[in-house]
C-alpha cells in the first residue's frame, strides 16, 4: 500500500492562533480515514489543506507524492472528489448537468458525459428517467446530497473527500446515505477522507479513525482499537455511545 | 393634431430613443465590469460606489449644467447629453451587479472553486447566471430614471423630447408640455413592461 495523501507536519495558523498543529499522517490508497473532532478541533481545515482550498503554513501535504504547493491549483482539485455538508448544488443547472461539471470542465464529449451521468445516478440510487432533468430546488435533502456525491465522482477522482456530508438530514435518510457510503466504497476502492463529529458514523465507516483535540493529532486507530482507547478525548467520544434508554429516568428519580 | 406636430413628435421621440439607448449601452458596459470588479477587489468598492452615489446626488439639471464647460466631454449637445445621462445610470447597475455576485451562497461558490473552476468559469458559468435576474433588475431601474431624465437633455442642447418641454414652459403651452411629458412617459412604461417581463423569464 502507498500514501495517495501525506500530511508531514503541517501546520495552520490564522494570526496567532494554531488552527492545526503540526499534523503527520498517511491516507493509504483505497482506505477511508475519518477524522473525528469536536468543533474547531481543526478537522475541516486539515480537509481543505488535501484539495488546495487551503494551503499549510508550515509543513507540507503531498497528494499523489508531490506538495500541494507544487501541484496546478486546478488540476489538483479535479483530481479530487469534494462533498459539503451544504452540498453546494448548482441552483441553475439540472441533476444531470451538476453531475456532469467537472467532465465538461474537462471537455469531454457529449455522450461520454451522458453515459457517465447516468451510470452515477444509478450509483448513488436515483433513477436516472426520473431525476436527471429535475433541479436541485425539487430534491428532498437526501436525495441532493446522493447528487453531491454522485457529481463528486463524475471524473473518476483519486481522492474523495467529504465534510461531514450526512450532518444536516435526518437521521434515518443519515443511514440510508452511510450504507450508500458503505455500499460505493466497496464496489470502486476509493480512497477517502471522511470528516465528522459523530462518533458513530467514524466507527461505522472508517478504516482509521484520526482523533483531532485543539488542533493536535491525539489519536489514531481502527475501529475496534479506538473502542478500547484509554485517552481523554476519546473516552469523551465513546461516552455519547454508551448512553442506555431509562438512564435518563434513573437520574430524576425521586427519592420518596 | 396637426401634421407638423405630429412629425416633431416622431421626430423627437426618435432622437429621445437614441439618447437613451446609446446611453444606457456605455453605461451597461462600465457599470457591469465594474460591478465585477468590486466583488474581487474590495478594497476599490467603497471608491467605486462612492463616485456613482455622488454622481447620483447631483441635481440632474446642475450636472447637465456642470459638464457644458469640461473639455473634450463637455460643451453644448447630445455628447454632454449622453456622459450625464450615462453618469446617472451607472450607480443601480454597479451595485446591483455587486449584490447579485456577492448573493451568490457561499457553499455554492465553494464546490465551484473545490471542483476545480477557474475564476473565469466561476463567473461566467456560476456567478453571472445566478446574479443575472438582479442585474437586469438594476438596469431596469436605471433605463426607466435614463428615459425621464432625458427630457433634461434639451436644456443644454441634446435634443429629444425634453425640446417640447422646456419650448413648451418657456411659452406657456401646456399642449407643448404634453407633446413632450406623454411620450416620454409612454417610452417609460413600455421599457419598465419588457424588461420586467424578461426579468419574470430568467431561469433562476
Amino acid at each position: 500500500m502507498s500514501a495517495v495523501v501525506e500530511f508531514r507536519a503541517a501546520s495552520y495558523r490564522i494570526g496567532a492562533r494554531e488552527i492545526l498543529k503540526s499534523l503527520t499522517l498517511s491516507v493509504e490508497a483505497g482506505e477511508t480515514l475519518v477524522l473525528l473532532g469536536r468543533s474547531g478541533s481543526g478537522k475541516t481545515t486539515a480537509l481543505k489543506m488535501v484539495n488546495g482550498l487551503l494551503f499549510p503554513s508550515a509543513g507540507e501535504v503531498l497528494v499523489d507524492g508531490t506538495a500541494t504547493t507544487a501541484w496546478e491549483p486546478v488540476r489538483l482539485k479535479r483530481r479530487i472528489g469534494y462533498v459539503i455538508q451544504e452540498i453546494g448544488l448548482f441552483p441553475h443547472y439540472t441533476v444531470a448537468e451538476n453531475v456532469g461539471v467537472v467532465p465538461r470542465l474537462e471537455n469531454w464529449d457529449a455522450p461520454r458525459i451522458r453515459t457517465r451521468v447516468d451510470m452515477l445516478l444509478r450509483q448513488v440510487g436515483l433513477d436516472p428517467e426520473q431525476f436527471a432533468a429535475r433541479y436541485p430546488a425539487q430534491l428532498s435533502g437526501g436525495q441532493r446530497q446522493r447528487v453531491g456525491v454522485a457529481r463528486a465522482l463524475a471524473a473518476d477522482p483519486s481522492v474523495l473527500l467529504f465534510d461531514e456530508p450526512f450532518g444536516a438530514v435526518d437521521p434515518v435518510t443519515r443511514l440510508d446515505l452511510q450504507k450508500q457510503f458503505l455500499a460505493l466504497r466497496r464496489d470502486l476502492g476509493k480512497t477517502a477522507i471522511f470528516v465528522t463529529h459523530d462518533v458513530r458514523e467514524a466507527l461505522m465507516l472508517a478504516s482509521r479513525i484520526a482523533l483531532l483535540r485543539d488542533g493536535a493529532l491525539e489519536l489514531l486507530a481502527t475501529p475496534r482499537q479506538f473502542l478500547d482507547a484509554t485517552g481523554v478525548e476519546a473516552r469523551a467520544f465513546l461516552a455519547c455511545l454508551d448512553w442506555k434508554v431509562g438512564q435518563a429516568s434513573g437520574l430524576s428519580q425521586d427519592p420518596q | 393634431m396637426n401634421p407638423g406636430l405630429a412629425a416633431e413628435i416622431a421626430q423627437l421621440t426618435l432622437e429621445h430613443l437614441t439618447l437613451v439607448l446609446v446611453s444606457m449601452a456605455i453605461a451597461i458596459a462600465v457599470a457591469v465590469p465594474a460591478g465585477i470588479l468590486i466583488t474581487r477587489c474590495a478594497a476599490w468598492r467603497p471608491w467605486v460606489l462612492g463616485f456613482a452615489n455622488v454622481m447620483q446626488t447631483i441635481p440632474s439639471l446642475a450636472l447637465f449644467g456642470f459638464l457644458i464647460p469640461v473639455p473634450l466631454i463637455g460643451g453644448i449637445g447630445k455628447r454632454t447629453a449622453i456622459v450625464a445621462l450615462v453618469l446617472y445610470a451607472l450607480l443601480p447597475i454597479l451595485r446591483n451587479t455587486m449584490v447579485g455576485i456577492l448573493g451568490v451562497d457561499a457553499a455554492v461558490r465553494e464546490s465551484a472553486v473545490a471542483m476545480g473552476m477557474t475564476g473565469r468559469q466561476l463567473l461566467w458559468r456560476v456567478e453571472m447566471p445566478l446574479a443575472a435576474r438582479t442585474i437586469l433588475a438594476g438596469i431596469r431601474v436605471a433605463t426607466v430614471t435614463t428615459i425621464g431624465t432625458a427630457t433634461i437633455a434639451a436644456a443644454i442642447g441634446g435634443g429629444g423630447l425634453g425640446v417640447f418641454i422646456f419650448r413648451g414652459i418657456a411659452s406657456v403651452d401646456a399642449t407643448q408640455i404634453l407633446a413632450g411629458a406623454v411620450p416620454a412617459a409612454c417610452i417609460a412604461l413600455a421599457a419598465d413592461g419588457a424588461l420586467g417581463l424578461l426579468e419574470r423569464r430568467w431561469r433562476q
